[in-house]
């Protein structure tokens, strides 16, 4: 099975609006790339667990204490747009008309 | 320019040669004079630095020591853009652990490199913002992603730079710089507040003049942080106490799968030399094998495309980061925000990240690729059973030039192909400088087991010493 990367459907899933030169080189490119990368079928990994994480497993949640966190003003500085101690976003509902 | 270590400047300090806020102060009249040629710099702000410097404690192990950041490490207060328009207006509202640890060491962060965007590439011309030039030769890239603090440290302007390494990126602009790079275990050093590549790979290191200075910075970088859930509960060690100890004995590694035929004579040459060096040292140099090495680079490409495809779904133009303007959907506005804020390579790796996790594919690419990479550790495993160490080389060649628009996606990634591993296993891997007359700078790097920074470092001071001569 060899199939090829249809770019535009992904970067759909990926949000992403690419222009026709961008879907038509990252289609040459990222063929080419996973041709090179569908070699790692040649190794056998029968019976292999697959490494999610380098570390072995620990207790990795925190006491649950509360603390300080950014405060609203702090947490909405970068927003590209906020109203009311709120992030402002567009309209989500479509209107009937 | 601004030469001499942290060492050198500590004591300059402290005799009271130099105060904390003159230091400042040349360091930014050498970035003034040398940097718009090179490009090191993205930002920096020196009343913010002069101000640290006025009370800086000199008793500090860093104390009134400037620091250079790369771009996507968060410095409270000062612009943290990952070299890309996405994040163009974006400032840190908090200090990532990594810089509160430098802080309360009585270091002055002053300056954020420039970087490939986002750490995804091996260049430094990835930059939103324009290329970083190598100060060896301004011709030629400084390599990547951290490019801007190797060429910063090599070119003068910065004493040291923190960068962060997720497939080689401080590593290998360390050896095409000519200078010191020191990728810690992965889990050493917390990644709290450094922007989100590829969560199982990245790891925060420095860039020094020499190995001493990465051990001083390795000091008080490392330690558990409950803010990283990923950060190890293993307890710190004195990393300098290796320093100046003989390395009679130790048994050191080459890979066979590393004396490719490919590697440039500049890089096998360094090879070479630091074998004869370690031999003469009283090493004992051994060849070994890493039977998956040729599999690296596609399970490190699937796994650090799959993960910055998750981590990258972040910058939406909601929260912080590039907003697309006009009326649309909230659909529309994601896309167009996206389109516009990230630049080509950024894209690439999330669509084929995207790809990779999508159904139908997952099992085939993700999975077989996180199964190859157990084998990868396992071969590390082995090795380290016969061998203390590992030596190999960084880069298969020196720097390239720089628009060398010969080269595919694909051929820029199989350059990673010795650096990769150690972030695949977890390992630290540290690079030095191996200087040849009339030659590019080229480095060699040395591996160790998880968490045996002490030897790795101690055995790369000695080698350091005795290629210096």
């Amino acid at each position: 099975m060899k199939p090829q990367l249809d770019v535009a459907y992904i970067a759909e899933l990926s949000k992403l609006e690419l222009s026709p030169e961008e879907t038509e080189r990252f289609s040459r490119d990222l063929n080419q790339i996973l041709e090179h990368v569908r070699k790692l079928d040649a190794w056998d990994t029968e019976g292999v667990e697959p490494m999610y994480h380098p570390l072995p497993a620990f207790d990795a949640l925190r006491a649950d204490v509360p603390g300080e966190s950014l405060s609203n003003a702090a947490a909405l500085a970068n927003a590209p747009a906020a109203q009311e101690g709120q992030f402002r976003v567009p309209k989500v509902v479509e209107s009937a008309h | 320019m601004l030469f001499g270590t942290i060492a050198h400047w500590r004591a300059q300090l402290q005799s009271g040669a130099i105060s904390p806020t003159e230091l400042v102060e040349e360091l930014d009249n050498s970035i003034a004079a040398r940097d718009p040629q090179i490009h090191a710099y993205l930002s920096r702000n020196k009343e913010a630095a002069l101000q640290a410097a006025t009370c800086a404690d000199l008793s500090l192990p860093l104390g009134g020591i400037p620091l250079a950041i790369k771009d996507n490490i968060c410095v409270q207060g000062e612009p943290t853009r990952c070299a890309s328009k996405m994040l163009e207006n974006f400032v840190s509202p908090y200090d990532a652990t990594a810089v509160t640890r430098l802080r309360a060491a009585g270091a002055i962060p002053f300056g954020r490199t420039n970087m490939d965007e986002f750490a995804m590439g091996s260049a430094g011309e990835n930059s939103a913002f324009g290329p970083t030039h190598n100060p060896a030769d301004p011709d030629r890239v400084p390599g990547g992603s951290s490019s801007g603090s190797a060429a910063a440290v090599a070119g003068g302007m910065a004493i040291a730079a923190l960068g962060s390494d997720t497939g080689g990126s401080i590593r290998q602009p360390a050896s095409h710089c000519g200078i010191v790079g020191l990728k810690p275990t992965y889990g050493r050093v917390s990644r709290y507040g450094l922007v989100a590549f590829a969560s199982s790979l990245d790891q925060i290191g420095p860039l020094t003049q020499d190995v001493a200075d990465a051990a001083t910075l390795l000091n008080v970088l490392c330690g558990h942080d409950a803010k990283d859930s990923t950060s190890s509960p293993q307890p710190t060690e004195d990393f300098c106490a290796g320093l100046g100890r003989d390395i009679r004995g130790l048994r050191i590694g080459l890979p066979k799968e590393y004396l490719s035929s490919g590697n440039a004579p500049e890089v096998r040459a360094a090879l070479e030399q630091s074998i004869c060096c370690l031999t003469e040292l009283g090493a004992e140099v051994t060849e070994i094998s890493l039977p998956h090495t040729e599999a690296v680079v596609s399970a490190y490409y699937i796994i650090a495309c799959a993960e910055a495809s998750s981590n990258l779904a972040r910058f939406d133009g909601i929260r912080y980061g590039h907003r697309a303007e006009g009326n649309m959907s909230l659909d529309a506005l994601y896309s167009k925000s996206r389109e516009a804020g990230f630049g080509a390579e950024v894209k690439r790796r999330i669509i084929l990240g995207t790809y990779v996790l999508s159904g139908g594919y997952y099992d085939a690419y993700y999975a077989k690729a996180q199964k190859v990479r157990a084998l990868v550790a396992q071969d590390f495993t082995r090795a380290f059973e016969q061998v203390d160490l590992i030596l190999g080389p960084v880069a298969p060649t020196p720097a390239p030039k720089l628009h060398d628009t010969q080269l595919t996606p694909l051929q820029v990634y199989l350059s990673d192909i010795y650096t990769i591993p150690a972030n695949l296993a977890g390992l630290p891997g540290i690079s030095l400088p191996c200087p040849q007359a009339g030659c590019l700078p080229t480095g060699i790097q040395l591996l160790a087991p998880p968490f045996a920074e002490t030897r790795l470092l101690q055995a790369a001071h000695a080698l350091e010493c005795a290629l210096k001569g």
